[in-house]
């Protein structure tokens, strides 16, 4: 069965990925295997990002990725009796006493800077929920979250990606946010299966987490994974959330369901355990194909938890999130409405500093994406689709512009060594850019050799060569230590060009006879005896002179 | 040192060095033993108290006492967390659990120097009117071994048996607590009152039973029953001694962002002279089917005790009343499906040996842990808290709640200043005669007339007003507006000396020693 679906799926993503290409616009309307029912895939998301700060949500205990199991632990994030939800530490006396004591500062205005860079209307008061649940990470037995009333309603989200992976055909679509809401992040269970034991650790249990919840409004695996990726650089550009999905600080489920066209939207199932954007793009598409498999062959559709398995590349039902559970929800009698303010409402005898200013914030965002692409692409003169790899990649911008800083090469130019040369080594090597044994200093130089006509772009190659091994030199005792510079003694040049004439009878009658191609070939010649040391436009001038002589 | 507040009078004496702070904690142990049989107290924690004693008299000694409750005892409900003392909340889910920290409450008895003698028997987690319903077994009436009581019910055989038979509950959940002031073991208790919790036990054991305003006494550290009602409660001897206490516990917390962001401002009551200014409601609501006559009498003539020394007395009307008990039957019992919810047998407490697997343990756990009353109250609040039933229940419930309190703000914003109505239907029941019924038609018939306080937060408090006919004390309830504990405390001060509460008169009989008075030691209050 297993295997059926996978060769069944080979052919199905190859006909469905056209049927996106062409209908980019709308949701993709894929044709049944049939040929007669054409399906219509939904998927929406709900994504958990950790809200980078010091200490959890309600607590004053620390945070921190990788401490000491059960180290970071207060009475309140273990559940002891008789605790309360208070953050105490870590924001001053006077801010605690206007947010009354109880919330995170930090955790606050990271979701407000996240509402705002979505689009969304902030709620200027939300209130707090217990969402019930057993289960071993979660020690109170419920989950204080935002249900009914979140910080921030009604975003979108505006995301590109390209078709049929050409970079040159990027569409930009939008999804519809629904809200974000504030809420507990719960402990890690790890499961000892052969001793069948699971061990508990609490560290996690209580920091503060941001839920974005995307409408259905995508059809796809790429459009998924686009939007989770333009999330994550919106989330780290704030600082909202490091947004690593390795570690766990952004956690995206899937919502998926297939239908035909004018009909209701099919039975969903929610996809989790996705560690990666890749994962993301593989785990909804083979749900869709699953669904609609499922559905060809006259089965239902069950409204069930399954877990992507990455190894196996498919999605399978979850065993302890069976059955549809009540979380029976419940205002969260210990804590007040959470209050926030614009310049409007700001009371007279109040600062910032006091309390959260939606306008104070709005002010201070930083550049977005999005902004950021359109910059790049107006100050450099280089291709959107340059900028999006460029904001793809953590620090390659950065990378760039102090590249262009140094050099007196034009940022177009710039650009495709940074792209075809840094980056496709990079990604050979799987390097991020921080690791590139290259730096943006010793690249410049590089570059300004080539600029300045010292090297030839051969040679420059030869020399990044060496350059990645990093050993320490600096491109120009390279090019030394090669004798890689351009032969800039004319004379010696002309003598080589004499000796390549000399030997090649035969082509050079032909380029008198009128074949001007085949002096590429001389050309070529003349670079292979002088090790791509000579300008090819000059040893073009001087063949050119001699050959009309 | 001893800023505001009246005093203890036994703080006048330890100033003096009449009483040392060790022989007061040495008398109330030694009570406390000999009254043993009344099941006041789950834990008494006999060393450290006595620690706590000899730094004290440290302390008198230097001549800085840390407040005016330095160096006396105190007791605290079990559903307190105390430092290295078990908090059981009279559960077997909790037994044996020990504490890592101090409530706010605990807290700042022990930094005002208060000796912490124990912890004191209650219902399981505080849910229940009789103190009848926790593990460690019922709390007994300190008055079913007076004088008054005996000469008026007892039969005249006076033996063993009937004893046995005649005792009456202390009513609760809060019995231990109104047990131990009671029984001179202590000289104030903290209590929890959630529908009555405080005063229901203080009405029937002849004490002072204070539960303040909302947000007034931080919660932190009480394990809750219902964190919208739940109010730390106080038991003392009389009003001014509950004063005192209020003005040690009351104030913000930071560990729990319901408390009032104002600075409380303990006070001295007044002796009140003149009334005449003072507008008392009556509402009429409060005459309520199953009153007891003598009850229903004393209510009046405690009315005409106001109206004669010129007070305006009017009969007024909270018509949301009747529906209050099943209103907060709804609403308690949802916070406390959510609220048990933690008790699961990982982290802490009792946890079953059934290993099937992680939901059959939480299962097994929860069903071993709770009792009878505990897990029907769980199960049906979580029928309220489903999806299905959250908007014709819970929903419904709160509305209703938000119309209870309007009533009462209307009823002051008329100009009325206290309400007083009775604290309970009748004197105390003998024990044998309440098991009669379950826990949930006892919660319901005996929190009427005091959880409305609860649905509005407002401060309440019970004044022993006098013996029944069978000689078992009987109070009446003075209800006052948000956070003006001042002026309620005063009226109840007032009203307090014109009644003349008679004192008990405790007769202990010992196995070895025969009758044992100590009435003796209640001199020192």
């Amino acid at each position: 069965m297993a295997a059926a679906a996978r060769g069944y799926s080979g052919v199905w993503r190859r006909a469905w990925q056209r049927a996106v290409a062409c209908n980019a616009r709308g949701g993709a309307v894929l044709a049944g295997k049939s040929g007669l029912a054409p399906w219509v895939p939904v998927v929406g998301l709900e994504i958990h990002a950790q809200i980078s700060s010091n200490s959890k949500l309600f607590s004053g205990s620390q945070v921190q990725f990788a401490a000491p199991p059960n180290s970071l632990v207060s009475f309140f994030d273990a559940s002891l009796p008789g605790t309360l939800p208070s953050h105490q530490n870590g924001s001053s006396a006077v801010v605690q006493k206007l947010l009354t004591g109880v919330l995170n500062r930090r955790c606050v205005e990271a979701a407000v800077m996240t509402g705002l860079a979505l689009n969304c209307s902030i709620n200027k008061k939300s209130l707090f929920d217990r969402k019930h649940y057993f289960y071993a990470d979660l020690p109170a037995g419920y989950q204080i979250t935002q249900q009914r009333v979140p910080i921030a309603v009604n975003g979108s989200l505006s995301y590109s990606l390209c078709i049929d992976n050409k970079m040159s055909q990027m569409v930009t679509k939008t999804v519809r946010i629904k809200q974000i809401q504030l809420e507990q992040d719960s402990g890690k269970s790890l499961h000892d299966d052969t001793r069948s034991q699971t061990l508990v650790d609490l560290n996690r249990a209580g920091v503060g987490l941001m839920e974005v919840v995307m409408e259905p409004d995508m059809c796809c695996g790429e459009e998924a994974a686009a939007a989770v990726r333009e999330l994550q650089l919106i989330l780290q550009t704030l600082g909202s959330s490091q947004a690593v999905m390795a570690e766990g600080q952004l956690r995206v489920d899937a919502n998926v369901s297939v239908h035909h066209p004018g009909e209701h939207y099919g039975v969903r199932t929610e996809v989790k355990n996705i560690n990666s954007i890749r994962f993301l793009a593989k785990a909804v598409d083979y749900e869709i194909e699953r669904q609609i498999e499922e559905l060809e062959n006259g089965g239902t559709i069950l409204n069930e938890t399954r877990a992507f398995d990455s190894k196996l590349g498919c999605t399978v039902p979850m065993r302890d999130k069976e059955g549809k559970q009540d979380y029976r929800f419940m205002p969260e009698p210990n804590l007040p409405p959470l209050i926030l303010y614009d310049a409007k409402s700001l009371p007279a005898n109040m600062n910032h500093q006091q309390v959260v200013n939606i306008d104070w914030i709005h002010e201070r965002l930083p550049d977005l994406p999005s902004v950021k692409r359109a910059k790049l692409v107006e100050q450099y003169g280089i291709l959107p689709e340059h900028s999006f790899t460029l904001l793809n990649e953590d620090g390659l911008t950065e990378f760039f512009e102090n590249v262009v800083k140094q050099t007196q090469m034009k940022p177009k130019k710039v650009i495709g060594w940074i792209l075809n040369d840094l980056l496709s080594y990079l990604k050979q090597h799987s390097l991020t850019v921080e690791e590139s044994p290259v730096s943006s200093v010793l690249l410049a130089d590089l570059l300004n050799l080539l600029e300045k006509k010292e090297i030839s772009s051969t040679a420059a190659k030869q020399v990044l060569a060496e350059l990645w091994k990093g050993e320490g030199k600096t491109p120009l005792e390279i090019v030394k230590e090669k004798k890689l510079e351009l032969i800039q003694d004319q004379k010696e040049l002309e003598q080589i060009c004499q000796a390549v004439i000399d030997g090649q009878e035969n082509e050079v009658m032909a380029i008198k006879a009128g074949n001007r191609k085949v002096l590429n070939k001389l050309i070529g010649l003349v670079q292979r005896e002088t090790q791509g040391r000579s300008n090819p436009v000059l040893v073009k001038q001087l063949l050119e002179k001699k050959l009309s002589e | 040192a001893l800023k505001g507040g009246s005093p203890f009078q036994v703080s006048a004496a330890l100033k003096e060095g009449r009483v040392t702070p060790t022989e007061l904690c040495q008398k109330c142990l030694s009570l406390i033993k000999s009254t043993k049989f009344l099941n006041a107290y789950i834990t008494v924690a006999e060393e450290t108290a006595l620690k706590q004693a000899e730094e004290s008299e440290k302390r008198y000694g230097r001549g800085q006492p840390l407040g005016v409750l330095d160096g006396i005892p105190v007791a605290v409900k079990d559903n307190f967390n105390a430092a290295g003392i078990e908090t059981t909340c009279a559960s077997k889910m909790l037994k044996g659990y020990i504490s890592p920290y101090n409530a706010t409450v605990v807290q700042k008895l022990l930094d005002q120097g208060a000796v912490l003698l124990g912890k004191t028997n209650l219902d399981e987690f505080a849910m229940g009117s009789g103190s009848t319903d926790g593990i460690f077994g019922p709390v007994r009436n300190p008055w079913s071994y007076s004088r008054q009581y005996k000469e008026k019910s007892v039969p005249k055989s006076h033996s063993q048996e009937d004893e046995e038979s005649n005792w009456v509950i202390t009513g609760g959940s809060s019995g231990g607590s109104a047990a131990a002031v009671s029984s001179f073991t202590c000289f104030a208790a903290l209590g929890s009152d959630t529908g009555g919790s405080t005063r229901n036990p203080a009405a029937h054991c002849g004490v002072v039973g204070l539960k303040p305003t909302y947000g007034l006494i931080s919660r932190h550290g009480l394990i809750p029953l219902v964190n919208s009602m739940d109010v730390p409660g106080i038991l003392t001897r009389c009003v001014d001694d509950a004063a005192v206490v209020l003005g040690t516990l009351a104030g913000h917390d930071p560990k729990d962002s319901t408390t009032i962001q104002d600075n409380f401002k303990p006070f001295d009551l007044p002796n009140l002279t003149d009334v005449s200014k003072l507008s008392i409601g009556i509402p009429k609501e409060y005459h309520a089917p199953g009153l007891s006559s003598e009850i229903l009498s004393l209510w009046s003539k405690a009315a005409d005790l106001f109206k004669n020394a010129g007070a305006k007395v009017i009969e007024v009307s909270l018509p949301h009343t009747r529906y209050s008990i099943v209103c907060y039957h709804v609403l308690c019992t949802a916070e406390v499906a959510s609220n048990m919810a933690r008790f699961d047998g990982l982290e802490y407490g009792h946890r079953s040996d059934m290993n099937k697997s992680t939901e059959s343990m939480y299962a097994a756990t929860r069903r071993e842990g709770f009792n009878d009353v505990v897990r029907g109250r769980i199960l049906s609040g979580n029928y309220f808290l489903l999806k299905q039933n959250y908007e014709n229940y819970f929903i419904k419930a709160q509305k209703v709640r938000r119309l209870i309190a309007n009533d009462f703000v209307k009823v002051f914003g008329s100009g009325v200043d206290i309400l007083l109505t009775p604290t309970t239907l009748s004197d105390a029941v003998p024990y044998m005669e309440f098991i009669k019924e379950d826990n949930r038609t006892r919660s319901a018939q005996d929190d009427i007339l005091t959880q409305a306080a609860n649905m509005a937060g407002l401060p309440a408090i019970n004044v022993p007003t006098g013996l029944s006919e069978r000689g078992l004390p009987v109070g009446l309830q003075f209800i006052g507006q948000s956070f003006q504990e001042k002026q309620l405390l005063t009226v109840a001060k007032w009203f307090e000396k014109q009644v003349k509460f008679p004192m008990i008169q405790l007769e202990v009989k010992r196995h070895d020693h025969g009758a044992f008075q100590h009435q003796k030691s209640a001199s020192f209050s």
